[in-house]
């Protein structure tokens, strides 16, 4: 603080007589040029940060919005009784035996019709003409078929989806130029393209399916879901809240009610400021030594996802726990106690009801943490599969393997076809939906139930 | 199968404490013919007190027998394995990694129909080919099971079985006893309260001692592997090699200098981003913004902070990557016509993105610090004629500095440990060199690629991992602690 003195020490003359208090010096216009740029730094700084918020935010919309929708191609089938049902018995054992090969040509055939129909001339051949669709289209017709046998021999309109390329011209992220070295289109079918989209065959709609479907393989980026990994984040939130909560709760009722000062104590406090702090990748490494290797549950669960963000997400819990705890003022429990509770029930009966939406706030502030959390996620195994089945009962949704959200979009961003980054987009927009209606429910409890004393 | 029979004991367990805390509070209520002024404490107290001493041993006994058994059945197996059957270059854990697998996959038979139990307890591996066996039930083996693992499988599978048998019977033993005795002892004079009251206090306390629990486990649990691993590699190459070319042939090049190398670069270059500018938000925020700005911009500006790492790092390989490859790279296609960059992920890429992701971490944490600069200082200076901005530079960050430090040195621990935006944005080549358009690979992002997919846990290639866990944990808690001490000194100074 000395230093502010020193440069206007000795070797100022003082303004006697000579300056005017409305007239500025030199020196002075210089040292308000410099408050002005000082200020302006830090206003530039702000506006930076505010620039990258945005810059973000609108990356995210403009790259990920496209995920929800899809393109799909409006056919009608002949579901052709002599290669569906030979023996025209319709029983379902021999219909199972068509595999989805015998489907293909149904399109094919689909294809050739509509686009004579039409009147659309083309070069292509029939097989050409299918490869718009999607790998999957003969399993979609494959299954209603199976479904409903009866529909078999009658003329039926299909909505398929449309193969990624397709929904990528549609959606400008492929164009002519860049399908050069493509050998999954050609500049001919894209022309085909062009002329279903004017006669209405080939449209873009809201694909419900990016929502809730499951995970596909590298070749059909177009059925890609989160659904199934929806599912995995939701049973290990699950485990989260079940352990984290009550377990988190009591550590801070002990450390804020109980505990005596001692060396114990400040062990334990010491430990729960570190922990907050320890890098999430080495709670992976703890759950990949203890749990899977150690104990040997099953890999890729979410149990042990759920474990590991437990063991993550307490520190934060018993922060926030213990702060609203201390919020509570003494003279309730003084008061209780004075009609004769014990210390216990004090505690239980008066403090923790009152701390209770203090702790509900900083619980689902955790659960919002753990919910984005990825890098442990990797290291127990919750990625480089297709999480293709949703799980059928509570045992199964925390016992099989599953993906979850973050760890799903990071196999996308891994994954080498560019359409899978439009989906990995779309899953950050679903993410960060959940997360932002987590903290606003957090910050309407604070609103509603935070009590002044 | 295992986990069935325990779901049942625990279902059991939990469904004779409701019973017993039901059968003990009628006892209570009884006992003084309906008039409960007479019990010592209220009737719900005996229900809670028999209900405590039928769950809590039963279930804590239960839960140390399911962490001590696989230790001890996984030496008694060990012991086991003759030490012929252990190939050249192959080690007694490679073995009993084996061994592990045949008795899963027996158990998989099992459960799936493919073989009955009994079938299962007498194969012979000379009449059977149980290879192609377990491969039908999804079980895949390696190699083909000789004579002894197959014999050290099937007693894993008996000790494992046997063991839990045994942890049922002594868990329901348990359950059963401390129920009945907490129901005889329940009488009017009986002090429920104060027992209850005592076993609340020890489960709080164990509450507690989970964070000691967390941080022992993390500490044992890497420390056991990286011993592992510098039996198997010697420790002066991990600690002052100069060289990582993990090779899984053998072999390897593992050492640490590299990889610490790009992780410090990049952090470097983080902060570099974040402390300029969380700094001057901070100083801004707290200085000079008004009520209202200052009530807009801090929770926007946190919004940054609650981004989850994973879209940090989409964002650094999909976004800030392509832009900067633009600006240096492409050659004459580029803005600048340069061919510096070739690929989107650089040290810059990751730098950049990591420096966003903790500018509201610096600013929030030097806000707090600059905040509870008493305001006197500030007075005092302003009274011998300062600006504003001399009062900051002169005045308050001098007075600051300590906790500014603090947050800087908790912003790089952050920035080291980070994981995601370098496993996205930084790429795999380790390296010394001091150009930031070059892809370089961090602590983290080798942690993450030596444990994902197939991990075999007796090859110094895997087991590295843990020896960069245990150097990454020291070094983010050597900060950590030291940035606490900083700040809580600074703290006190002001209190």
């Amino acid at each position: 603080m000395t230093d502010a003195t020193t440069p206007s020490a000795p070797g100022i003359t003082p303004v006697s007589g000579k300056g005017s208090l409305l007239v500025q010096d030199a020196r002075t216009r210089k040292r308000n040029a410099a408050e002005a740029r000082f200020k302006a730094y830090g206003i530039a700084a702000i506006t930076v940060g505010m620039l990258m918020l945005l810059i973000l935010v609108f990356n995210i919309l403009t790259r990920g919005v496209g995920a929800f929708q899809q393109t799909f191609v409006t056919l009608e089938v002949q579901l052709l009784e002599e290669k569906l049902d030979k023996k025209g018995n319709r029983n379902i054992e021999d219909l199972k035996k068509v595999s989805t090969f015998g489907y293909a040509p149904l399109l094919r055939g689909a294809f050739e019709t509509e686009i004579a129909r039409m009147g659309i001339e083309t070069d292509l051949k029939p097989k050409a003409m299918a490869g718009l669709l999607s790998a999957g289209a003969p399993a979609q017709l494959r299954n209603l078929v199976l479904s409903d046998p009866d529909v078999i021999g009658t003329v039926q309109q299909f909505e398929f989806l449309a193969s990624s390329r397709v929904d990528g011209y549609l959606k400008g992220r492929v164009s002519r130029d860049s399908i050069a070295n493509d050998k999954n289109i050609s500049a001919e079918q894209l022309d085909l393209v062009d002329h279903l989209v004017t006669a209405g065959a080939i449209k873009k709609r809201f694909n419900l399916d990016f929502i809730t479907g499951a995970d596909s393989s590298d070749a059909r980026p177009e059925a890609a879901g989160m659904g199934v990994s929806m599912l995995g984040s939701f049973f290990m939130m699950l485990v989260v809240l079940v352990l984290a909560l009550p377990i988190g709760v009591a550590a801070s009722i002990y450390l804020e009610e109980f505990a005596p000062k001692n060396w114990l104590t400040d062990i334990i406090e010491v430990n729960i400021s570190n922990l907050a702090a320890v890098p999430s990748i080495v709670f992976g490494i703890l759950g990949l030594a203890v749990f899977i290797n150690y104990m040997h549950l099953p890999t890729s669960a979410p149990l042990v996802g759920g474990l590991v963000l437990t063991l993550m997400t307490l520190p934060t819990i018993i922060i926030s726990t213990r702060a609203s705890l201390k919020a509570v003022p003494p003279s309730i429990r003084d008061a209780a106690l004075g009609v004769g509770a014990s210390k216990m029930q004090s505690v239980f009966h008066h403090v923790l009801p009152l701390a209770a939406p203090g702790i509900l706030t900083g619980t689902i502030i955790g659960l919002a943490q753990a919910l984005g959390e990825t890098a442990p996620l990797l290291l127990i195994g919750m990625v480089g599969f297709i999480a293709s089945n949703p799980p059928d009962s509570i045992a199964s949704g925390l016992l099989d393997p599953n993906s979850a959200m973050p760890a799903q979009i990071y196999e996308w961003a891994k994954r080498a076809d560019p359409a899978f980054y439009e989906r990995a987009w779309g899953g950050i927009i679903i993410l960060l939906l959940f997360l932002i209606t987590m903290n606003t429910i957090a910050v309407i409890l604070r609103r509603r139930f935070e009590r002044r004393w | 199968m295992a986990l069935g029979l325990t779901g049942y004991v625990v279902f059991a367990v939990l469904l004779l404490t409701v019973g017993v805390f039901f059968m003990a509070r009628g006892k209570a209520r009884s006992s003084v013919g309906g008039d409960v002024r007479v019990l010592h404490s209220l009737p719900s107290y005996y229900g809670y007190n028999a209900a405590m001493f039928t769950a809590v041993p039963a279930l804590g006994v239960m839960l140390i027998w399911m962490l001590a058994q696989p230790m001890m059945i996984e030496n008694a197996v060990f012991k086991l394995i003759p030490d012929r059957i252990i190939e050249e270059g192959s080690s007694r854990g490679l073995v009993m990694s084996d061994v592990r697998r045949v008795a899963e996959g027996l158990d998989v038979a099992v459960a799936q129909g493919a073989l009955t139990s009994d079938e299962a307890a007498s194969i012979r591996s000379d009449s059977t080919d149980i290879r192609s066996l377990l491969g039908e039930v999804g079980v895949a083996l390696g190699s083909t099971v000789d004579s002894e693992v197959l014999f050290a499988a099937q007693e894993y599978r008996n000790q494992s079985a046997g063991g839990l048998f045994w942890m049922s019977v002594i868990v329901m033993g348990l359950a059963i006893v401390g129920g009945s005795i907490s129901i005889s002892v329940t009488r009017a004079e009986f002090r429920a309260r104060n027992v209850v009251e005592r076993g609340a206090l020890v489960l709080l306390i164990l509450a507690a001692s989970l964070a000691i629990l967390t941080t022992v486990g993390i500490v044992l649990s890497m420390l056991f592997e990286s011993i592992n691993f510098f039996r198997l590699h010697s420790w002066t190459d991990f600690f002052f090699g100069s060289s990582w070319a993990p090779n899984f042939r053998g072999d390897s090049d593992l050492s640490i200098l590299p990889l610490l190398w790009g992780t410090l670069y990049i952090s470097l270059i983080a902060l570099l981003v974040a402390v300029p500018i969380g700094l001057f938000a901070a100083i801004y925020l707290s200085e000079y913004a008004s009520p209202k700005v200052r009530a807009a911009a801090k929770p926007l500006l946190e919004i940054l902070a609650g981004i989850p790492t994973i879209v940090y790092g989409l964002f650094a390989l999909l976004t800030v990557g392509p832009a900067l490859v633009r600006i240096f790279g492409r050659g004459d296609d580029g803005l600048l016509g340069v061919e510096w960059m070739s690929g989107a992920t650089a040290v810059l890429t990751a730098g950049l993105v990591m420096g966003i992701m903790l500018i509201p971490f610096v600013s929030s944490l030097s806000d707090d610090i600059i905040n509870a600069v008493p305001q006197s200082l500030r007075d005092g200076s302003f009274g011998l004629g300062a600006t504003h901005s001399e009062t900051i530079r002169q005045v308050v960050l001098p007075a600051a500095l300590p906790g500014i430090v603090g947050a800087v040195l908790l912003a790089a621990s952050r920035a080291i440990g980070e994981t995601m935006i370098v496993v996205l944005g930084a790429g795999a080549i380790a390296k010394f060199s001091l150009n930031p358009l070059e892809a370089m690979t961090t602590i983290t992002t080798r942690i993450v690629s030596q444990l994902t997919g197939d991990t075999d846990f007796a090859s110094p290639e895997t087991l590295v991992a843990f020896a960069l866990g245990l150097t990454l944990f020291v070094l983010t808690l050597g900060l950590n602690v030291l940035a606490l001490y900083i700040v809580r000194k600074y703290r006190e100074q002001y209190e």
